[in-house]
């Protein structure tokens, strides 16, 4: 296990280089130039010049990567100020240092996607399963269609929609506020509630799909025909069996998922006015603000990778005929 | 639950007294394209202690039979009746609850491929012991001590290590031994075994034919072997019955099948099989065309469309009538066929063959 941990992470430590260049030369090449767009509508090319040497815009870019790169992990000075490792740099956009940014916004992403993935989770597979259980009847059935309408459903819409239902016509719950959680556990939660409602409706609806056929598939294996065969009663045959199988699968695509929430969701923030990485993504993108945009990606493909590690570790632990090695 | 585990002797109304008695047993599934009558009428007895071996093509209602037997079809799309008794216990309509006690403690299977029947996500001595603890209340270490013991029985090496691996840890040979122990646990009366040597190579077939031998004389197990391969019937059974289309064609002793058979198919699959004494230069002469769809059955007898005599049978009953399985005991056939025409072919034209 130790190993394959060791391996993995110097593996994923390669694939995050590659993200950071491929990141990196992408953004010289979208034709924004960020020293033009800071400087302002009367732009003398003095005035340019010294922009661009500021912003390091002057150097070769094989060079402003090696900046970029070292300054992760030693930190960096900028006019504006020291950045501490780990520095992704200044964003002359915010005006702000960009691990001040990240660090700032990241809490509500984790929180808006840990509160929805317990929510999701639960009710996915626990309605998977038992239709699963039930199969071919009403319980199957109606679980089946309002799963579909679910997963066909979007943010957009139903967010919207949420609100109206929950804060805007009825006053049931606060209209949807990141609080810190170490300050206000209760308005923490009372704040993200309605987010947390819309995006675990359309997840939920993910997992019972997922769930119900994994299971499906697991109980016409011939193992678990095996199993009641030797006279293993419906309850052990369809949890210690057919569930054992099916939860390799789940386990991948919720890990996978998770990796991919928190690097931000854009559109439920955008629709709750959340302010998380999602959001960041897309203020830095419409703003030209490329260094702030290659610190989201990297924040997010870091998570990513982080997760594909862990799921590889948890699957070889359900099923034994994977060897790490 | 007042139902015993395992009834003693057979009392049942009927009269019939045998270990094993299936009558009328018809096992039909609907699918989206029709009814498939997957097994038809179908009667037969099996003694204690002794091995029966149920032949025929892929399709013929083998596996179908014997899964009805254990009661797994799956209630939903099928339909069971008639009738079969287990020491006079009725298993066609049984509760779940029942059967659940009676499978892997008064009767077990052994399926074809060992590597897919068992669990990955388990360890060997988990998936016996687990049977064992289920039907005798054993706890964990007896259960695990069972396992080993088991294991040994089934001649695995180094069997208190190997009873913490996995599946695919052991090799094919290994895991049908471990398929066998685990079907034998609880020292059933009655042994399903569904073409328990097909993925093995032959070096291994016979080995593991020779174990569930031994085992059998050892504990009184009855066996029922399904199977395409003549020669292992030949080598473990004392009964044989051939079946098509979901239906008996031949029934008897395997002297009497394999030595002097009297129906057309049984020909066809005799004749259809190498032999090392027979003539090398005769070539082999499978049974022409294909099994009929058990959805659209050919009117008359199912064999007709297959069948190479049908002019020899006056009157063209072989196309409306359907042959009855005669007679009652001992060596029948389900063919319209006198005894003497049957007696004649076999001796002019396939004996020859056969060599």
């Amino acid at each position: 296990m130790l190993r394959f941990l060791v391996r993995r992470s110097l593996g994923a430590i390669v694939i995050l280089l590659i993200i950071s260049m491929v990141t990196f030369a992408l953004f010289f090449a979208i034709p924004a130039d960020p020293a033009r767009l800071s400087c302002g509508k009367v732009c003398t090319p003095e005035n340019l010049a010294l922009i661009r040497h500021s912003m390091n815009l002057d150097k070769p870019v094989p060079e402003q990567y090696w900046d970029w790169l070292t300054s992760i992990f030693v930190g960096r000075d900028y006019s504006a100020g020291h950045c501490s490792a780990p520095c992704f740099g200044y964003s002359f956009d915010k005006k702000e240092m960009i691990t001040h940014t990240l660090l700032d916004r990241f809490p509500t992403t984790l929180s808006l996607t840990i509160g929805s993935a317990i929510i999701f989770v639960i009710f996915g597979v626990g309605t998977g399963m038992l239709a699963a259980l039930k199969q071919g009847k009403a319980v199957d059935k109606i679980a089946s269609s309002a799963s579909l309408l679910a997963s066909s459903m979007q943010i957009y819409v139903a967010g919207p929609l949420a609100l109206w239902a929950f804060c805007y016509s009825t006053d049931w719950l606060s209209l949807p506020t990141y609080v810190n959680f170490t300050e206000d556990p209760l308005g923490w939660a009372g704040g993200l509630l309605v987010p947390w409602i819309v995006l675990s409706l359309i997840w939920t609806a993910n997992y019972t799909r997922m769930t119900r056929s994994s299971m499906v598939e697991q109980l016409s294996e011939d193992y678990v025909r095996t199993a009641r065969a030797k006279g293993m009663s419906g309850r052990a045959v369809f949890l210690r069996y057919a569930w054992r199988g099916a939860m390799g699968t789940i386990v991948t695509v919720f890990g996978i998922d998770l990796g991919v929430l928190l690097g931000g969701a854009v559109i439920t923030e955008t629709t709750f006015n959340l302010h998380g990485l999602g959001g960041l993504a897309i203020d830095s993108y419409k703003q030209s603000d490329l260094s702030m945009l290659v610190g989201v990606t990297m924040v997010a493909s870091f998570l990513i990778v982080l997760f594909n590690i862990i799921v590889d570790a948890v699957y070889a632990m359900i099923d034994p005929r994977i060897r790490l090695a | 639950m007042t139902t015993q585990a395992k009834p003693e002797g057979a009392t049942a109304s009927g009269g019939s007294s045998s270990f094993l008695s299936v009558r009328d047993l018809s096992v039909r599934f609907s699918t989206e394209d029709g009814v498939v009558r997957a097994v038809d009428n179908l009667s037969f007895e099996l003694e204690a202690g002794t091995t029966l071996g149920i032949v025929g093509e892929s399709g013929s209602g083998k596996s179908v039979t014997n899964l009805a037997i254990l009661g797994l079809h799956n209630p939903v799309n099928t339909e069971i009746t008639g009738s079969i008794k287990l020491q006079g216990q009725e298993l066609v309509g049984a509760t779940n609850r029942e059967l659940e006690k009676l499978r892997g403690h008064t009767m077990s299977m052994i399926f074809q491929d060992p590597l897919t029947a068992l669990s990955p996500f388990h360890t060997i001595g988990k998936q016996i012991g687990e049977t064992f603890q289920k039907h005798t209340g054993a706890s964990k270490s007896e259960a695990r001590d069972r396992a080993i013991e088991m294991l040994t029985k089934v001649g695995i090496p180094q069997p208190k290590t190997r009873v913490d691996n996995y599946p695919h840890q052991f090799s094919g040979g290994m895991r049908q031994r471990a398929m066998i122990a685990m079907s034998l646990v609880c020292n059933p009366a009655l042994v399903i075994a569904d073409e328990p040597t097909t993925a093995l190579d032959v070096t291994v077939q016979a080995q593991i034919l020779d174990l569930l031998k031994d085992l059998q004389q050892e504990m009184g197990t009855a066996i029922i072997l399904i199977t395409h391969d003549l020669g292992v019937v030949a080598r473990t059974a004392q009964n044989v019955m051939v079946m098509y289309a979901g239906r008996a064609v031949e029934r008897g002793t395997v002297r009497e099948v394999l030595k002097k058979p009297q129906h057309p198919y049984t020909w066809g699959l005799l004749s259809s099989m190498p032999s090392l004494s027979g003539p090398v230069d005769v070539p082999l002469t499978p049974v022409r065309g294909t099994p009929p769809s058990l959805i659209n059955l050919p009117t008359g007898c199912p064999f007709n469309p297959r069948c190479d005599h049908m002019e020899q049978v006056v009157g063209g009953k072989c196309t409306s009538e359907r042959p009855p399985l005669s007679p009652q005991g001992g060596h029948a056939t389900a063919c319209h066929l006198s005894s003497g025409q049957k007696q004649d072919i076999f001796i002019d034209q396939i004996q020859p063959r056969l060599g």
